[in-house]
């Protein structure tokens, strides 16, 4: 080194340490600052924004009056072909988001330029029924975490997205998989597993975040000598399915992570596996330390229907008929709206918000009277559910519960006996969708064709602000074509959501009102995230093969 | 550290062109310099074609003659199932291996440092070998005396600042590894220029960056900080024309020691 290049070098320690002093700085993402997430609105920490899925957020730039001044500020474009439902993680001025199949990218939230791409390839063996989606990751410290296709659980150096461990979740070779973004409680990273038309058998497991060391693992379908096992015969469990494929959600109060648990299998040969078939389209209680069992609700026993219950579970603290409680509000795929006690599992309340005829009701403890129609006939809800994974909100402004329903949709099912075979699709039948001329198209899984020729006819969304405390939606916002568009609520009552038809729109989460939208062209599924850099509010929606932000014009 | 006082613009563009190319020939030249400056580093072209003709009487039976026959061995590429270092290779060539499934051999010391050097050469007879040493005395000297941590990240551990090298075995071949070392300006990639930005608020960033378009550059800064900035918002963009680090003083012996640890890695399995 000469004496030129010896000076250069002080001279850049020292700017160095002056820089230190100016930077924003990338703080460690601890705990603590997850567990208060609603302290920081500026950041979007976790899937649903907060521990307890509500999705609204305290930003107030963007208001009912100024909201039609919203512009887009910039894109990003998927490199890969596919509905792309990913959440992102904003935290300290860093966007990170997956894309198909299994890559992290970190951005810059304000411009939409790219640091760094982590790729993971999947084993060609991975399985997935419905797409091979990743639903986004989950930070904690200085790591970044994401479970892939083939059922593995990658954590990342935030700052330079290399790989710290990567492990084995499941069995690729048996169609295990993960889509979900990990939930993190204390040092523990947490996942669940899909593969429900495959024949798996589901669990949520939890990982020590710094090692990856497994810490508990719960299975979703009791082995023998378990309670709840009695709920299955003979070996059927081994291969009831039962996953866990979104996001659960978190009481630290009660210490207690809540879990959406998705359907039986096989899908539509329910008198192939007789009884109750738990812990299958249930919520679970699991104790955030050692994974135990608290309590668990089932929605629909005997599922023949494929009503998953893997929405997220909003964990909401209200007066509820007179009396303070803590409550956990469920739109369910099969068509009902519940109410229940999140501290003992209680039902309160239940009502259908959809044409219901696969049950006549449900009874004083919530299990539903089962109406099976003869084969050939109609099934109301419909196969893709009444709802289904997309977020709900929770506005604790207005007490209203924001999410996406489809009306007039229906089903005609036909069971199967069918044989398990390791890593093979595992359905047990099939179903059609109900039109109402022959040949005339039905709704599809997703949207890939920009023309609706199956019309409002065969299904068609309804965005709605349910009351919790009498289970009727107090307005709806009708939809031509279906809708997967989960919900953003603010503290300045926006509620922003989006659909298969390309629209991102904001509305009065009072009224329902239409306040601002724009047609982004590519279905939107995945809820808008909000957060704010340098003093801007932005809005984020994934819309078809592209991430586009919105801010007040300047 | 000499930093480029840059023009914006085009001008900015036609000058990193420039360099490029300049780099690039400075590379061209440079090479038969290094082959005198690094010694023992590397092996003559005379032991690597000597060591073709006795791969090819000796070993190609079993190996092959792209030496991928067996299972788990890639001689050509550097993959092997025990060995690293080249004291190792001499290990298994004159003691056998496999529970004898492979023999031990009798070879001359010109022909166990030929067949080396040609395995080495990536079975290029024209090719360049680097005498690649023990992994564990080169990871001492990573984190001993090359200090090599204060910069560089091998598998969350050491600095961020210089670029991680947790799976550098698998993407820089033994050559630019040793020429890394020895004469870092010769392979010192574009994008891993130091940057110097001010800003309009008079903050100075150091770093590496990431990425970079017209209107913005992203910069993994001094303090380990994402950083995304827009050129509108800076008064003085400079870049690097050095290296951060200087030709390694390290002796012949450390160097290869150094490649053989750097050579194993290889990310997460």
């Amino acid at each position: 080194m000469n004496t030129l290049q010896r000076i250069g070098a002080i001279a850049l320690c020292l700017s160095g340490l002056l820089a230190s002093s100016f930077s924003a700085a990338q703080q460690e993402v601890t705990y603590e600052r997850l567990l208060n997430a609603q302290d920081e609105p500026e950041n979007w920490l976790t899937y649903n924004g907060s521990y307890d899925g509500k999705r609204y957020s305290g930003l107030t730039q963007i208001n009912r009056n100024n909201v039609q001044n919203l512009e887009l500020k910039w894109m990003l474009q998927n490199q890969v072909f596919g509905a792309w439902q990913s959440n992102p993680i904003v935290v300290d001025g860093v966007m990170y988001i997956t894309q198909r199949p299994n890559d992290v990218i970190a951005m810059d939230p304000v411009t939409g330029r790219v640091f760094w791409v982590y790729k993971h390839t999947p084993a060609e063996n991975a399985r997935v029924c419905c797409g091979a989606n990743n639903r986004g990751i989950a930070i904690l410290g200085d790591k970044v975490y994401m479970g892939t296709l083939d059922a593995r659980l990658i954590a990342l150096d935030r700052i330079n997205g290399k790989p710290l461990w990567n492990i084995e979740v499941g069995d690729v070779n048996l169609a295990y998989s993960i889509t979900m973004a990990p939930l993190i409680v204390k040092d523990k990273v947490m996942v669940g597993v899909g593969g429900g038309e495959f024949g798996i058998r589901g669990y949520v497991v939890a990982y020590d975040a710094d090692t990856g060391e497994e810490a508990w693992k719960f299975y979703t379908i009791p082995a023998p000598g378990e309670p709840g096992h009695d709920s299955w015969e003979g070996d059927d469990w081994e291969h009831g399915g039962a996953p866990v494929w979104i996001t659960g959600s978190f009481d630290p109060a009660l210490n207690l992570t809540y879990w959406g648990v998705g359907n039986p299998g096989p899908d539509w040969n329910p008198g192939q596996r007789p009884g109750d078939n738990l812990y299958s389209d249930s919520v679970i209680a699991l104790d955030a330390d050692t994974g135990e069992l608290k309590w668990h609700f089932q929605f629909t026993p005997n599922d023949g229907y494929d009503y998953d219950s893997v929405q997220v579970p909003v964990l909401v603290d209200r007066e509820w008929h007179g009396q303070q409680r803590k409550l956990m509000l469920w739109a369910n795929r099969n068509g009902y709206f519940y109410v229940l006690d999140r501290e003992s599992g209680e039902f309160l309340l239940g009502k259908p918000y959809v044409k219901v005829n696969w049950s006549s009701g449900l009874d004083d403890n919530g299990r539903p009277i089962p109406t099976p129609q003869p084969e050939g006939m109609p099934t109301w809800p419909g196969n893709q559910g009444a709802t289904n994974w997309y977020p709900p909100a929770y506005s604790p402004r207005t007490g209203l519960f924001y999410f996406s329903a489809w009306e007039d949709y229906a089903t005609i099912y036909r069971a199967e006996e069918q044989e398990y075979e390791p890593g093979r699709a595992f359905l047990g039948g099939g179903f059609t969708v109900l039109t109402p001329a022959l040949g005339a198209p039905g709704v599809g899984i997703g949207r890939t064709n920009p023309v609706n020729t199956w019309t409002d006819e065969v299904g068609h969304a309804a965005l709605m602000a349910m009351d919790p405390e009498t289970g009727e939606a107090v307005w709806k916002y009708e939809q031509f074509d279906v809708s997967d568009g989960g919900m953003l609520t603010t503290a300045t009552d926006l509620l922003f959501a989006g659909g298969r038809e390309g629209h991102f729109h904001a509305l009065d989460a009072r009224t329902g009102e239409l306040l601002w939208k724009a047609s982004l062209g590519g279905q939107v599924a995945m809820a808008p995230v909000t957060f704010m850099v340098d003093g801007v509010q932005y809005v984020t929606v994934v819309s078809g093969n592209a991430m586009a932000t919105f801010a007040l014009r300047e | 550290m000499i930093f480029f006082r840059l023009p914006s613009g085009l001008a900015l563009r036609t000058l990193q062109r420039a360099r490029h190319i300049a780099c690039l020939s400075l590379l061209i030249t440079a090479t038969p310099t290094i082959a005198q400056e690094v010694g023992d580093h590397q092996y003559t072209s005379e032991a690597i074609q000597a060591g073709s003709r006795v791969y090819v009487q000796q070993c190609a039976l079993c190996h092959g003659p792209q030496g991928d026959l067996i299972d788990g061995i890639n001689l050509r590429l550097g993959q092997f199932r025990t060995a690293s270092s080249d004291e190792d290779l001499a290990r298994v060539i004159a003691e056998g291996a496999a529970g004898g499934r492979m023999p031990a051999f009798s070879l001359r010391p010109d022909e166990f440092s030929g067949v080396i050097a040609y395995i080495r050469a990536g079975f290029d007879p024209d090719g360049v070998a680097v005498r690649i040493g023990d992994p564990a005395r080169g990871k001492a000297i990573y984190d001993g005396k090359g200090d090599c941590a204060s910069c560089h990240r091998i598998n969350g551990a050491g600095s961020r600042t210089a670029p991680d090298l947790s799976d550098i075995g698998l993407i820089r071949t033994p050559a630019i590894l040793q020429t890394g070392l020895t004469d870092p300006a010769a392979t010192l990639q574009p994008i891993f220029r130091q940057v110097r930005l001010v800003t309009r608020t008079e903050e100075t960033i150091i770093g590496r960056r990431l990425n970079e378009d017209t209107y913005s550059v992203q910069v993994l800064d001094s303090n380990e900080q994402l950083r995304s900035l827009l050129k509108a918002d800076l008064v003085s963009y400079e870049l690097s024309s050095t290296p951060v680090h200087q030709p390694t003083t390290l002796a012949n012996g450390e160097v290869a020691d150094l490649i053989g640890y750097l050579l194993s890695l290889r990310g997460l399995e």
